[in-house]
Order: structure tokens, then sequence, then C-alpha cells
């Protein structure tokens, strides 16, 4: 039994919460108890869920593991991750995604959840055996071929009417092949004053747009990963006023960075989608604040110094950002006033839960629900180092910045997983 | 002591050496000598170029030139010989512009060429200015005027003119100012970081 | 200037004096036998080319030798830089070993930024000779020393660059160059070839046009850009011929110039393609200038960047 005294649900008035076999028993004041953790007026929120992440095991545990992972995400005030499938062997197959979930568990930090390919070995030409990995004892109901856009209209629409009856989403990471052809960056003054490929916006709003019209033809719902342009939150905006299944994700980075970082070439800022425009950035935030997009995922993405420390040509795409997640959340929503404390549980917590259709995360703060949360220091701010956080790589955009917010403890399931900064 | 004590002192804290009329009287008797050593005047007298090391060797060279020719009616001709791309102590100070090498029409084989520069100091820049000449041709001879010689020598260079010499402490500095450039005739004398 | 990596990062001042100081070379070197000046004695530039480029990897060579530099030349082919090592390990190993100067050629745009960077401890300096599709400044100091040769300045002119302007570093170079100068350009392109928004670069004095002939009477200078074989194949026009109509410098185009008017070209040029023979060889071109120059700017950049103090911003 454990009484988190002093904390604040939602930010909300200061209450103390008794836990007991993983489970809220009491919400109340002055509550006692043989262990106490003196939250100091942290505000409590339901444990978040990141429905993109790549967690590098199998295949390149050089750079992330599911345990140094799983670290990083109790770490961030995570509680369940969705793996990603891009992993070598991919994840496109029972024995794969088994073999994620098993690991995941026996780390015991946060509930990982593999994703699973929507078509054999991410080609875009076969669809994987969706059906086996939902039956699996890892529960597949989250599958993309992210990192590749299953670009075929007819492959898409079949895995879309197929996982129908799996009760399962397909995660689209929207990208038109043909468009991008050696993409490098955003497509616009930077890129091309940098002498950089341009990745178009409208490679992205293209996909997307034809993906909400074929998940509405067959009746299918569709999720569509790291959205990245103004015009893709128009064409979301337009699908859901039209009763279109859809959801959709924004990463932290989309939502502060932009292409201006580009101009000193470090590859530490190429990441897929590209870093957009300023102004595109400002349209994310604002329908993230909207609901027009629903929710943040981090798409943290570990790489190794040689694929990163190089021209920028030859980098890999992609950054860490489950420890940064929050701050980065606080900085652009919280602190500018366009996400209340209910709102980060939202789109932090609630919405991809949902999204994902995991029954005990994204739970509301109430006796009798899972005492699955994070507690965040509204007040602390921190100076992000790379090389401190808990990722074996440290490709982190965010080197030296000051973020605010900081999650100062992690249960899952009425257990610590992080406390003070340490992984409990 | 008593030259330097004789001019006086700047707002700039420099000392004048020499006045604009000392400057012009110098240069007269610094032509005279060079007629007289090179027999200039003689009736089949060898040419001779006086090459101007910018930037202020130039103007002394012309006017070494003009004081010749109202001298002796003869003109001796006058070119400039840069001597940057040749110096040994690029490394130590900022990137130097280039100066302008005007060699005359008639060049510097078997010429007596006599370079002209304003001070002579450590010898280094007419070291440089004798590898920037051997690049341009073969003269019979090299000579050296200087308006002012104010030794440290660190080179076995000296000079076959010398307008004045000047005493001074290594931390001091001779600056030479030409109308054409500075606006005014002038050698002053500043002395540096010492009070 | 610690390094030459863009010409976007080059004032009008520090651009000048490089022109001039190769104005000043090429004066000094005029008429000499023997073309040998000791300034760069001992000191070590490297030639490190992952593109094949003979003539602007043979003119760094001469500069630098005719500096009295010692030239080592690392060419893709023949070293580790084949055999995988990267940009990084190849840029350090030839620092320790005692390189001043690496002047790189690299096929990824921001090479030349990167190798700065990882160099910025131990003081050498880098030249960009050409950076995918980003910057070739060398070339522009080159192209804007035969302009002031030709017309006498390059304020206040008014100058073409046509062609691929999209895959072009020559063409980037210029604009900011040339602009930087007190220029007009004027980028002349079919709408696939040319960058995403120009119009909105932070360039003062940049103009966009489709058609050629609408521009030519306007012009002072034209620099014809060279039509790639693989763009040729790209989807990005239908047809050398038709691209040779339009944006082809021909005789027919010459006349349109006024009288004085230069034409330029990178090389190695495309005949009967961007450029007609008669073009190419006409008193009008300066092409074989634009050769002699670059030996004299490349000379000069070495000598702004060697022949300094060490520690200069």
């Amino acid at each position: 039994m454990i009484v988190l005294k002093n904390v604040r649900p939602y930010g909300e008035d200061a209450v103390d919460i008794r836990v007991e076999d993983g489970v809220i028993t009491e919400i109340g004041k002055d509550l006692t108890a043989g262990e106490i953790f003196d939250a100091q007026g942290a505000v409590a929120l339901p444990g978040f869920v990141d429905l993109h992440t790549h967690l590098r095991e199998p295949g390149r545990e050089d750079t992330e593991t599911i345990e140094t992972g799983s670290r990083a995400a109790a770490l961030g005030g995570y509680t369940a991750v969705f793996a990603m499938a891009n992993t070598d062997p991919v994840a496109d197959n029972a024995v794969v995604v088994e073999h994620v979930w098993r690991r995941g568990r026996e780390v015991g930090l946060v509930d990982v959840h593999p994703v699973g390919a929507v078509t054999v070995g991410l080609k875009g030409e076969k669809l994987a055996e969706l059906g086996t990995m939902a039956r699996s004892q890892a529960n597949v109901r989250l599958f993309s071929d992210d990192g590749l856009c299953v670009a075929d209209p007819l492959i898409m629409r079949r895995a879309l009417e197929y996982t129908k009856a799996l009760d399962a989403v397909i995660a689209q990471h929207a990208e038109e092949p043909r468009l991008t052809v050696g993409a490098q960056a955003h497509e616009g003054e930077t890129a091309a004053r940098l002498g950089l490929a341009g990745w178009p916006a409208v490679a992205e709003e293209a996909i997307v747009a034809r993906d909400c019209l074929l998940a509405r033809h067959v009746g299918a719902r569709l999720h569509v990963c790291h959205v990245s342009t103004a015009g893709t939150v128009d064409v979301l905006a337009w699908a859901k006023a039209r009763g279109t299944r859809v959801s959709a994700e924004v990463t932290p980075h989309h939502l502060l960075l932009d292409d201006s970082r580009l101009a000193t070439y470090d590859p530490v800022n190429k990441v897929n989608p590209p870093l957009r425009g300023h102004s595109d950035a400002a349209a994310l935030r604002q329908a993230l604040a909207d609901g027009v997009v629903d929710c943040v995922a981090t798409d943290h993405a570990p790489h190794a110094p040689q694929d990163k420390d190089c021209e920028w040509s030859a980098a890999r795409p992609g950054m860490l950002g489950l420890q940064t997640a929050l701050g980065i959340v606080v900085k652009t929503m919280v602190e500018p006033g366009l996400l209340d404390w209910r709102g980060v549980a939202r789109v932090m917590s609630e919405r991809p839960a949902e999204i994902a259709g995991l029954p005990d995360h994204g739970r509301p703060i109430a006796v009798g629900e899972p005492a699955t949360l994070a507690l965040v220091d509204p007040d602390a701010r921190w100076t992000v180092d790379g090389a401190a956080l808990a990722s074996i790589a440290g490709n982190t955009p965010y080197e030296g910045m000051e973020l605010p917010g900081a999650v100062i403890a992690t249960l899952l399931r009425g257990r610590f997983t992080a406390r003070d900064g340490k992984v409990a | 002591m008593a030259p330097r004590d004789r001019g006086a002192t700047d707002p700039a804290g420099r000392r004048e050496l020499l006045t604009p009329g000392d400057v012009a009287r110098t240069i007269a008797r610094m032509a005279h000598q060079v007629i007289e050593k090179t027999s200039l005047d003689a009736s089949e007298a060898r040419p001779v170029v006086l090459l101007g090391i910018p930037t202020r060797g130039v103007p002394l060279a012309r006017r070494l030139a003009a004081k010749i020719a109202e001298f002796t009616d003869v003109t001796v001709p006058t070119g400039t010989l840069d001597v940057t791309l040749y110096r040994d102590d690029l490394r130590r100070r900022p990137t130097r512009p280039l100066g302008a090498t005007e060699l005359p029409a008639s060049g510097v084989d078997d010429a007596l060429v006599i370079l002209v520069d304003d001070v002579l100091f450590s010898g280094r820049t007419i070291r440089s200015a004798l590898d920037a000449l051997r690049d341009a041709g073969r003269p019979r001879a090299v000579q050296l005027a200087v308006l002012v010689d104010r030794g440290h020598r660190e080179l076995p260079i000296r000079a076959d003119y010398v307008g004045k010499n000047v005493p001074t402490a290594r931390t001091e500095e001779v600056s030479v100012l030409f109308a054409e450039i500075d606006g005014r005739d002038a050698v002053l004398l500043n002395r540096g970081d010492t009070p | 200037m610690r390094h030459l990596l863009g010409a976007d990062r080059l004032d009008a001042d520090t651009a000048l004096a490089i022109l001039d100081t190769a104005d000043g070379l090429k004066r000094t070197l005029l008429g000499r036998e023997v073309k040998k000046l000791p300034t760069l004695r001992g000191r070590t530039v490297i030639t490190m080319f992952y593109e094949n480029s003979t003539r602007t990897r043979v003119s760094f060579e001469i500069a630098g030798k005719w500096m009295s530099a010692d030239v080592v030349n690392v060419s893709a082919g023949g070293s580790s830089v084949g055999k995988g090592e990267s940009l990084r390990d190849t840029a350090l190993t030839l620092a320790a070993a005692g390189a001043d100067c690496v002047i790189v050629r690299h096929p990824a745009s921001g090479a030349a930024h990167r190798l700065a960077g990882w160099l910025s401890d131990v003081g050498t300096c880098v030249v960009n000779a050409g950076d995918g599709t980003h910057e070739h400044p060398t070339q522009a100091l080159l192209d804007a020393a035969t302009l002031r040769d030709r017309l006498g300045g390059i304020d206040g002119r008014r100058i073409g660059i046509v062609g691929d302007v999209l895959h072009s570093r020559v063409a980037r170079s210029n604009v900011h160059l040339l602009t930087t100068l007190g220029a007009e350009v004027v980028v002349v392109a079919p709408p696939t070839l040319l960058p995403t928004a120009l119009a909105d670069w932070p360039v003062s004095g940049l103009t966009v046009s489709y058609d050629l002939d609408a521009e030519l009477p306007t012009l002072d200078a034209v620099m014809m850009l060279r039509v790639q074989a693989e763009r040729m194949h790209g989807g990005f026009f239908p047809s050398a011929r038709e691209y040779a109509v339009h944006y082809g410098l021909n005789a027919t185009r010459l006349a349109m110039l006024p009288e004085h008017a230069v034409v330029l070209h990178p090389g190695p040029m495309l005949r009967g393609m961007e450029i007609a023979h008669a073009v190419a060889d006409s008193p009008r071109a300066a092409i074989t200038e634009q050769v002699a120059n670059g030996v004299h700017v490349r000379m000069a950049v070495l000598y702004h960047l060697l022949a300094g103090e060490e520690d200069q911003a």
C-alpha cells in the first residue's frame, strides 16, 4: 500500500491518493500508510501512451534495446509504448511480435505493445499475416509499415478492409514515394537554398486524403502517423467532418521545431517526415488543441553516432523523443495556453489508449481505476543532455535546451517505474 | 639627443622628428647622393631604376626621381615592387592586401635597381624585396635608399642612402607621413607602450 | 576568413578583397617564365575529391603549387575514401597528418560545412570545391573576376543565369555573390528546373523568368549552365531538342544580346545543347578567361585563408 501525498489530479486541487494492489482505492485528505510518497503538489496525469516508438530490438541493439527504451519511457512518464515494426527481422509475423511482447514483459517498466507490419518485409506488396499477429500472445491491434508508406492504393484498401475483422487499426506513414524520390528536407525556401532535395507537403497530404477516402469507402479505421503539414490538418478536419473514422498523431518535434534549424546541416535535425515550415508547426499546435489531431506520439528513433555524425544525405532520419515529449508539450501547448492539464491527459494518454484499444491505460484518476500515473512537477526546468538520457543513442535535437515540466514519478499498476529522475 | 627633442609632441603623443621642411631637404640630399654615387649625369651612365616598396616607399621613389630630374635633367625610370607575397611574417598579422608591382617598361634586367622604402628596421622587408626582385628580373646591381634608419637589424642588410639615422627603442614606432597618402609630410616617433 | 564554405556567407568587402588579390596575383605573374611565389611555403593543402572534376581539381592544384604550398591530391578511387571510411574519419586523419587546408568536392550538400565543424578544433581550414547541389563558391568568384575584367564592374549590371538552376551549385553561389556585389540577377529556366520559392529567398536583386528571349536584350552578361545528362531523362523537360530550342544559346539569341554583353559557361559545355558551337567560340564568350581566372582566384582564396594570422575569425 502506498499513499501519494499532495498530488493535484489534472493540475486541480491537491489530494492524497491511496494505492492498493495496483488500484486507486481512496482519494482524500490526510491519508496515511506504510509507504508515503510526498509529491509536493505535482500534477497527476494518467500514464502516457506512445503510439509510435522505435525500440530497435531485434536488429539494432547498439542503438536501443527494449530494456533501455523501456527505461527512457518510464522516465518520460510513459506506461505503454507501441514498438514499431521496422526491426530486423521485421515484425511481420507472430514470432517477432511475441518476442518483443515477451521482452517488454520481462523488463516490466512499461507495457510494450508490438506494432505489426502491414505488408511482408515492409515491402508494400503482400499483406503480412495480420490475423495471426492479432491472435498471438502479443495481441497486436496496431499495424504499420512505418518508415515506409503503404503506397499501393489497392494494398492499402485491402489492409484497411481486412483489419475491420480484427478490431485493429492501420497506422499509415503518409509519404507518396514518387513525389519524395531522394527527398532530404521539407520542400521550401530553406531546402532549396541549402541544395537539399525537397520532400513536398503534398506528398503527405495526397496520401492522407486518399487513405481517408479509402477508409470511409470500406468503413474501416485509419490512423495517420506523425502529421507534419498544415495541409494535412485541413484534410483531416474535412474527413472528420464527414464522419471518416480517422485519427492522427503529431510528434513533439513537429510541434516545436522547423526547417530553420537546417542551416548547419547537422543531421540531428534530419527526420522523416522532415521538419516543416514555421507556419506548419503553428497549424499543428492549433490542430492538437482543437482535437483535429488526436494525440502526441514521439516517433522516438534512436540512431548510432556514425549514422548521424556524417554528411546530411548519408544520415538516417529520426530523433529521440521519449524523455523530452512532456517538456515539449508543456513548452508548446501548456505554456502558451493551448492546452490545460486535462488536455495534456487527453493527448498524451486518453486518446492514444483509445485509438490503440488499451483498456487499462488512459483511465480517469478515480477510485477503482488502475494506478497507472505520471506525476509531473510543472514548475521544474531542466536542461537536455543527450548523453544523460536513458537511451543508448544520444541523437536528441534538444541538446542544451531548457525544457519546462519534469516527470518526478511514473507508476504502472501501482508500482513505481520511475521516481525522482531514476528508474525505480 | 638634441634632434629628438627638437620636435613638438602631437595630441596622439607622437613626437615630430622631421618637419615638412626637413623631409624636403632630406630627400633633396638623398637625390644628390644618388646622382653622385651612380654617376647618373655622366655621359655613358648605365641604366638606373628606382623601385618604391608599397606603401610609402612609392611616393618616396617618385620624389627622389623628381629631385634627380630637377638637378640633372635625367629621368630615372620609376616603378613599384610589392613584397607582400614574399614576406616571412605573413602569419603574424591579419591577412594583408596585396600592393602593386609596376615595373618600368624598360624592365630591370641589367639595370642598377635602387629599392626605396620609408623606414629600415629589421631588414626583413628588404630581404623579401630582394626575393621579389629576383623573380622580376636580373638587375646588374641592387642598392637601397631609406628615409629613416632606426636600427635593430635582424639581417645583414644595410642601406646605401639614408635620409636620417634615428636611434630608437625596440618598443617605439617610427611613422613616416607623406602628403600624397597622409595629407602632410612628417616623420614621427611614437613611444609605444612606454610611459 | 577561417573557411570558404559558401558565397552566401561572403560579405562584399571580403569578396572584393579576394577579387583584388586575384587581380594582383594575375598582374604579378603576367609574362613570368617561372610562375612560383614563395608565399605558402611549408603549408600543406589537400584536395579531397569525392566526385570527378579534373578541371576544378587541377585548378586548385596549380593554385596551390604556384603559391609553393605542398599539394596532395586524395581521390575517392585511390584511398580509404573508396573503402567506406566515413567523411569524418578521413577528414580527421588528413588533419592529423598535418593538412593546413582541405579542399573538398562532395556529392552531398553541406559536406564542406560538416567538415568545417569536425575540424573546428584543429585549425585546418576548409574550402568548398562544390557540395552536392548547394554551392561552389570559387566558381562564383572566378565568374565575378571574369565579369569585372569584361564589364569593368559588377555593381548595377544585369546578369542572366540560364538553365538547370535547381541542381546547380554554380547558380546558387553566383546568385549570392553577384547580388552581394550589387548586380541584378535574373534566373531563367523552365519551371521544373527552378528551386522552390526563389522569390522568397533572402536575396535582394533576384528575379525569375521563364522566357530567355525576353531577357536577353536587357542583359550585360549571360551565364549558361550545363544540363546534366541524368536530368534529360528525369522528366524535367520533354526532350533535349525542345530544351535547346527554348533555352539554348544559339547565334540568333547571341545577336539579341547587347553589343557589350558577355557569355559565360562554367564548363564542361554540352555544345549544341545549352550553347551552340559558334557561340562558345565567339569573342563574346569568356569561357577560356574563366578558366585562367580560376587559378588566380583560387590562389587568392588560399592566400586569404592561409597567409594571415592563425586565429582570425
